[in-house]
Formats: structure tokens, C-alpha cells, sequence
């Protein structure tokens, strides 16, 4: 893949332009730590970008000095030093482990269920080794597979290089550079993340998936992706992977835009499981995430999937933006927690077109002492003619240190919309554990079974492979839950 | 050796002595009937047995295969070999049947060290026994228990057990809320798996059961005790005169 291969006299030649206070570290490829223009500069100039996207990325940045962090969602965020972060390439701090005897054990005996291989778990636990993916062959077949089909998937960075119209044209586009803390600071320092388009009638020959995306190693910290589905298209795009991954970087803010335009289907997966911490929360990723789809043509669909098990705190509101005459929009979420982590998600459904539909089918399931709150907004705005939404929002507890929490938001301004709400909170009864435990079943894998049957709506639109992983990750997310 | 044996087992829940010194003996190939009032503790022996939370051995011991099972857990003890049809069988919304009695069937052959089923083998084989037990196709596909009828869920109680094979099955009132035509299917269900290494204990209030799944032995429990022992007539008395006059807390 081409994009990544910067070299360094190429970057001094397009940094020269610029004052630094910091030149002599171009050569080490650091920025140092903290946030100021001059940083941006910094990674503007890395990627080689045109001018165009350094102004976006500064009136970003100015945005975001003036902003405060959201504090209305149900979660207690320690107060983070915005100066202490490295937004690019960080170098590899003495606290990365140097061998997997250093990784927590527990994250070990996952991956060993996982099944996963011992060089993937290495990268997968942050230890320092080089590129152990040998899928380099695999990601090229890939993309002529792809470019015969008109499709273009590459990495967010070379999209800005090599599609600035269509980047220029809709980054942004769908979540404003000012929308809010997060999406502001995401989009000043973003450094990776995909591009993908879909033209005109082509249906994508195979799911995309972010997992053969090679690109810079650091990946994930602030991630943006664009992904633009043209009339009468349709892609299936996967995010994530179920082994939990550690990483430096605490602070996790993403941005996803996605745009469909007339009778065009995009389908968002994303199997979110990023290290929880230990025990006590301690060293686990913090994820603030934007995403949000705009159903923009007639007859347009998105559909958000997710299954969130990882990260020491959760803030993210996948959403759909209904202006297409009989858009629909869809959001299927299952929640994990246990342990110490807090996760406060749901979706925002704004319907501004007449007939259009949208379903939320959201599954929260707290255990240990964390905190599960699903949040979301329904909207029927004046033009939304006999739209409808339908919300089915379950909670299911295990133990009784945890809690769940439902907050739906219903705001409806034509009365021929119709809106549909309905919550229930379960526990995982002694009697369910006793009967499959009789039945010969370890205590694993009857809570394991539970659940999954508790989330088999959701799992259900997952695609295959990532479903049957997922099943398997729910299960071993709530070890030692029970009893 | 007997397959199972009861020793004096006094047993608690909630701080309330349910069990009160029972002692039973059940060899292989044998079948024995407990009857007994409402509330006499015949479930709760069912659960102390196997293991279930909460119901504590405050004294005594239970052996199976002159083994004691008190330090087991309730999962343990299933995969060796205990199979308890529940009284009041649990819904599990969401859990598919097949999935379910796969797993169930695939934790014991990971005990015995062996390889697990064949996935179409196993399907083909439990719709064999599900036929056999009068239970339709469509109930094999739905969630497990999920608005079964109360008949429903007996049948399906019974083709678990021939699923496992266990060696000491209990049945908790497995007649009760089954008509006539079902009694018969179940028992010749329950008939089919007595063999010369299997024991059973069948809970029951009526002596029709008795009828189908012959016992050996009948045993009245009142009051947390077996307060009278005896053969398949033991259960025609009772049938006759009710408990009274078979135990002081009858
Ligand atoms: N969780 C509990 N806490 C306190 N007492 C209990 C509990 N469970 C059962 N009991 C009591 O234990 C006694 C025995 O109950 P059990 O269910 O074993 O009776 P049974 O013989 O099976 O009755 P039935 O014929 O109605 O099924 C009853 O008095 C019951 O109220
Ligand atoms: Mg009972």
C-alpha cells in the first residue's frame, strides 16, 4: 500500500515551510507531547496534505479551545491533561511491555480462549515487534478485487492526497467540525482511519473490513473514516476485532461519517473491545466516539450494529440523520459490562423526511460494579409525515453491585409520526443458572448461553464469522460474574 | 457398591430445616417411587441431591457410586452422571433448543474426554428420540421451555434425559399437568431407559404414574423424613387411605 511509505527527506521538504519549535525532532518522526497548532502543523505536514485540510484541522483546533467536555452522559471521567497526550507517533513509552510475561495475565487467558496466535496476541498486547501480518498479499488481491469494481477503500490519509474532492466534499459533512468536544479534537489531530466509496448501482463484492486495512502502527487513538455510498449502492463495512487490544494511548476519540444517498444501504458493524483495565479499571482505554449516518438520499438505509465489551468508559451515540423521503435508519446494540467499567451509549434517530422508519434495538448488560446506561433521542421533526420509530431497550443485571439505566429522549413535532418505546430490566435468575448447570454445563457457559439468548436479536444482524466471535467474546466478557 | 446412598441427609434452606435424617438406598437397574404430602420436602431432596445453591448439607452424606458428592457443584455433579427432570422446567428466552442440548450433550463428552458430536449427526438423533416422545419439529427450533404447554415442557424434560443417558435420573412429578394419552408416551419414554445400570427416583402424588413406571420400592416422605418404606402396593394404600396415619407429621 502505498500511503504509508513517507520518507523523511519528503517530509522535511514539505515541513519546510513552516517554523517549528521543535525541528530537530522531525527526524525522529515525534511531535512532542501536548496539543497546539504548531502540532497540527506538525501532522498535516507528515500526511502531506494540501493546505486546504491544515486551515480545516486549525479552525478545528480553535474550536475545540473553546469548548468544555460533555458532562451530561451517566459517566464519572477522570479529568484528562489534554498537554500529556502525544497525538503523534508516541514514542514507545518504558511502560509498554517487553515481552508477554509482562502482560496481564487475565488478557493473556483471553486470547489463549480467543484462540488467537501468539504473534497476534504480542501486537494485539502492545509488546514491541515489528509488523507480524503477513496479510500484505492478501490486502492487495483485495484491492484489485476492489478496484474492478469501481470501489475505492484506502486509508483516510491517502484519500485527502489522491480524492480531495470527495474527502472536501463530505468530510464534515455529517458531523461539523463544532459538533462537539470530541469530534472537534478529532478532527484538529486525526492521523488514520479509511475512506471508503461506493459509486453509482455497485454493490461492494465483499464486506470491508478495517482489520486488512494496513496502515501506521499507532492505529485507533483518533481515528476518522468516511465512508460514502452513491445511489443504488450498497457495503457492508466491519470495525474492530474480538481480541481485546491494550493501548498506549488512554484517550480513544473517533469520528464516523457515513452518507447514503437514494436507495443506498450502508451496513456499520463494529465489535468494540478495547482493554477494560484491571480490575479497578486501571489502564483501560477511554472511547469517545462520533458516529453518525445521513440517510441523505429517497429510500436510503443505514444500520448501525455494535457489540461494546471493551474500554474503562464508553461514550457513544451511533446515529442516523433521516432526510431521505422513506429512509430508514437502524441501531442494534448490545452492551457489556463488568468489572469497573461505565459505558453510556445508545443512538440519536433524527427523522426529517416524510415516511421515514427507524428501529433501535439496544441489549445492556451490566455485571461486577459497572454502570450501564443506554441513552437515546428519537426525533420527528415537522416534515417527518407518518414516520415511525420503534425502541426496544432491555436490560439484563447480573450479580447485584451493578447498574443499568435507561434515559430515552422523545421529541415529536408532526403528530402523524409515531413513536414506539418499550424497556424491561431482567436479572439472570437462579433458577436459569440451576437448570443449565444441571444439565452439565459449567457456570461459563450457562451465563454465556444466557446472555447470548437475552442478545440474539442483536447478534443476529451481525455478520456471520464476526457473530460467532462475538458470542464467544460476550461470554468470556462476563467471567467471573456470576456466583 | 449401590449406585446411590442416602445417609441420614439432613438439609437446610434459608436457615429452615427442610430435610430431617433420610436414608435411601437405590441400586442399579433399580427404580424407587417417593410419594408424600405438599411441602413435605421431596423437591428439596431432589435439589439437596443435586446440588443445587443455597440447600445446605447440614448433616449426613450423599454417595454416588460410594463416592461422596457434597464438595461437588451442581454442574459437576450433572456430567457425572445425575439428571434431575425438574418439577417446574425454566424458560430460557433467547437459547436455542438445539444449541442447548448440544451443549448440554457435549459437556459430558468433554468430561469423558471424548470428541464432541457431529453437529448434523446429533440433530438427526434427537429428532429420532423427539419423535418417539410425540414432540414436533417446530418445538425442537424454538427457545428452550419458551411457551411450551405445561405438557410440553414434561415431554421435553424426558427427551433431555435420553439425550444424557445420565445414570441416576430423579423426576420431579414429571406426571403432573400431562393427559392421559401423554402419560403413557412419557412412561414408555422413561421405560425405554431403565436398563440394568441405571437408577431412578421418581417423585410423584399419584399411583397412576406407578402403573406405567413400575417401581421397586416406594418410599413416603412427611416431614422431611421416609416415614414408611415398602413395594408398589405401598402406593395403592395411599391412594386408598390418603397419609394419614403414616408418619407423626403426615
Ligand atoms: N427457598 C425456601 N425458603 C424457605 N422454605 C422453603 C424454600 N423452598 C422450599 N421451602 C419449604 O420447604 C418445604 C418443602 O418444600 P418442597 O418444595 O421440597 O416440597 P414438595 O414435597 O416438593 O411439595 P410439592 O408436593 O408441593 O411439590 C416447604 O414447606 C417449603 O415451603
Ligand atoms: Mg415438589
Amino acid at each position: 500500500m502505498v500511503a504509508t511509505v513517507e520518507t523523511i527527506e519528503a517530509v522535511e521538504q514539505a515541513t519546510g515551510a513552516y517554523k517549528y519549535g521543535f525541528v530537530t525532532d522531525i527526524e525522529t518522526e515525534k511531535a512532542p507531547r501536548g496539543l497546539s497548532e504548531d502540532v497540527i502543523r506538525f501532522i498535516s505536514a507528515k500526511k502531506l496534505e494540501p493546505e486546504w485540510m491544515l486551515d480545516w484541522r486549525l479552525k478545528a483546533y480553535r474550536y475545540w479551545l473553546k469548548m468544555t467536555p460533555p458532562d451530561w452522559a451517566k459517566l464519572n471521567v477522570p479529568p484528562i491533561d489534554y498537554d500529556d497526550i502525544y497525538y503523534y507517533a508516541a514514542p514507545k513509552s518504558a511502560e509498554a511491555p517487553k515481552s508477554l510475561d509482562e502482560v496481564d495475565p487475565e488478557l493473556l487467558r483471553t486470547y489463549e480462549k480467543l484462540g488467537i496466535p501468539l504473534n497476534e496476541q504480542k501486537m494485539l498486547a502492545g509488546v514491541a515487534v515489528d509488523a507480524v501480518f503477513d496479510s500484505v498479499s492478501v490486502a492487495t488481491t483485495f484491492r484489485e478485487e476492489l478496484a474492478k469494481a469501481g470501489v475505492i477503500f484506502c486509508p483516510i490519509s491517502e484519500a485527502i492526497r489522491e480524492y480531495p474532492d470527495l474527502v472536501r466534499k463530505y468530510m464534515g459533512s455529517v458531523v461539523p467540525v463544532s459538533d462537539n468536544y470530541f469530534s472537534a479534537l478529532n478532527s484538529a489531530v486525526f492521523t488514520d482511519g479509511s475512506f471508503v466509496y461506493i459509486p453509482d448501482g455497485v454493490r461492494c463484492p465483499m464486506e470491508l473490513s478495517t482489520y486488512f486495512r494496513i496502515n501506521e502502527k499507532n492505529t485507533g487513538q483518533f481515528e476518522r473514516t468516511l465512508i460514502i455510498a452513491e445511489d443504488s449502492s450498497y457495503v457492508s463495512y466491519l470495525e474492530g476485532c474480538t481480541a481485546p487490544q491494550r493501548d498506549e494511548n488512554q484517550l480513544h476519540a473517533a469520528v464516523v461519517e457515513l452518507v447514503a444517498q437514494a436507495d443506498a444501504e450502508i451496513k456499520y458493524s463494529t465489535v468494540q473491545n478495547w482493554y477494560p483495565g484491571d480490575e479497578t479499571g486501571k489502564g483501560g482505554i477511554y472511547n469517545f466516539v462520533t458516529k453518525r449516518g445521513a440517510c441523505r438520499g429517497d429510500r436510503s438505509k443505514i444500520s448501525w450494529t455494535q457489540v461494546e465489551t471493551g474500554s474503562a468508559i464508553t461514550w457513544k451515540y451511533p446515529s442516523c440523520v433521516l432526510k431521505g423521503k422513506d429512509s430508514v435508519g437502524e441501531f442494534y446494540s448490545v452492551a457489556v459490562t463488568n468489572g469497573a467499567q461505565q459505558a453510556d451509549t445508545g443512538t440519536k434517530m433524527i427523522h426529517l423526511g416524510e415516511g421515514s422508519r427507524s428501529t433501535i434495538i439496544s441489549k445492556g448488560i451490566s455485571a461486577g460494579r459497572s454502570n450501564n446506561t443506554y441513552r437515546g433521542l428519537v426525533e420527528m421533526n415537522k416534515a417527518a409525515e407518518n414516520s415511525r420509530n420503534f425502541t426496544q431497550c432491555d436490560s439484563l443485571l447480573v450479580g447485584d453491585t451493578c447498574g443499568a439505566h435507561t434515559v430515552p429522549y422523545m421529541v415529536s413535532r408532526n403528530p402523524s409520526a409515531k413513536i414506539e418505546h418499550e424497556a424491561t430490566t431482567s436479572r439472570i435468575s437462579e433458577d436459569q443458572l440451576f437448570y443449565c448447570l444441571q444439565r452439565g454445563l459449567d457456570e461459563e457457559e450457562a451465563v454465556s448461553l444466557i446472555v447470548n439468548g437475552f442478545c440474539k436479536e442483536v447478534m443476529k444482524e451481525l455478520p456471520m464469522e464476526f457473530a460467532v466471535e462475538a458470542q464467544k467474546l460476550i461470554g468470556i466478557s462476563l467471567e467471573g460474574s456470576v456466583g | 457398591m449401590s449406585l446411590l446412598e442416602i445417609k441420614n441427609l439432613h438439609a437446610r434452606i434459608n436457615d429452615t430445616d427442610i430435610l430431617h435424617g433420610i436414608d435411601l438406598t437405590i441400586g442399579r437397574g433399580e427404580v424407587h417411587a417417593i410419594m408424600g404430602p405438599n411441602g413435605s420436602g421431596k423437591s428439596t431432596l431432589s435439589y439437596v441431591l443435586s446440588g443445587r445453591d443455597g440447600y445446605e448439607v447440614t448433616g449426613g452424606d450423599i454417595l454416588l457410586d460410594g463416592k461422596s458428592v457434597l464438595e461437588m457443584e451442581a454442574d459437576e455433579r450433572g456430567r457425572a452422571g445425575m439428571f434431575l427432570a425438574f418439577q417446574y422446567p425454566v424458560e430460557l428466552p433467547g437459547v436455542g433448543g438445539m444449541a442447548f442440548l448440544r451443549a448440554a450433550v457435549n459437556a459430558r463428552l468433554r468430561e469423558a474426554g471424548k470428541d464432541e458430536v457431529d453437529q448434523l449427526e446429533f440433530v438427526k438423533m434427537v429428532r429420532a428420540e423427539a419423535k418417539g416422545l410425540g414432540i414436533k419439529d417446530d418445538m425442537l427450533k424454538r427457545p428452550v421451555n419458551v411457551g411450551f404447554s405445561g405438557g410440553e415442557k414434561k415431554r421435553y424434560e424426558i427427551l433431555q434425559m435420553a439425550l444424557l443417558k445420565p445414570s441416576l435420573a430423579i423426576l420431579d412429578e414429571t406426571d403432573s399437568g400431562l393427559d392421559v394419552d401423554a402419560l403413557k408416551i412419557v412412561s414408555e419414554g422413561v421405560n425405554l431407559l431403565r436398563s440394568a445400570e441405571r437408577g431412578m427416583l421418581v417423585i410423584t402424588h399419584y399411583q397412576r404414574l406407578l402403573n406405567h413406571i413400575v417401581p421397586d420400592q416406594v418410599h413416603i416422605l412427611a416431614g422431611g423424613r421416609i416415614v414408611k418404606s415398602g413395594d408398589k402396593t405401598l402406593a395403592l394404600e395411599v391412594e386408598e387411605n390418603g397419609y394419614a396415619g403414616l408418619g407423626d407429621a403426615a
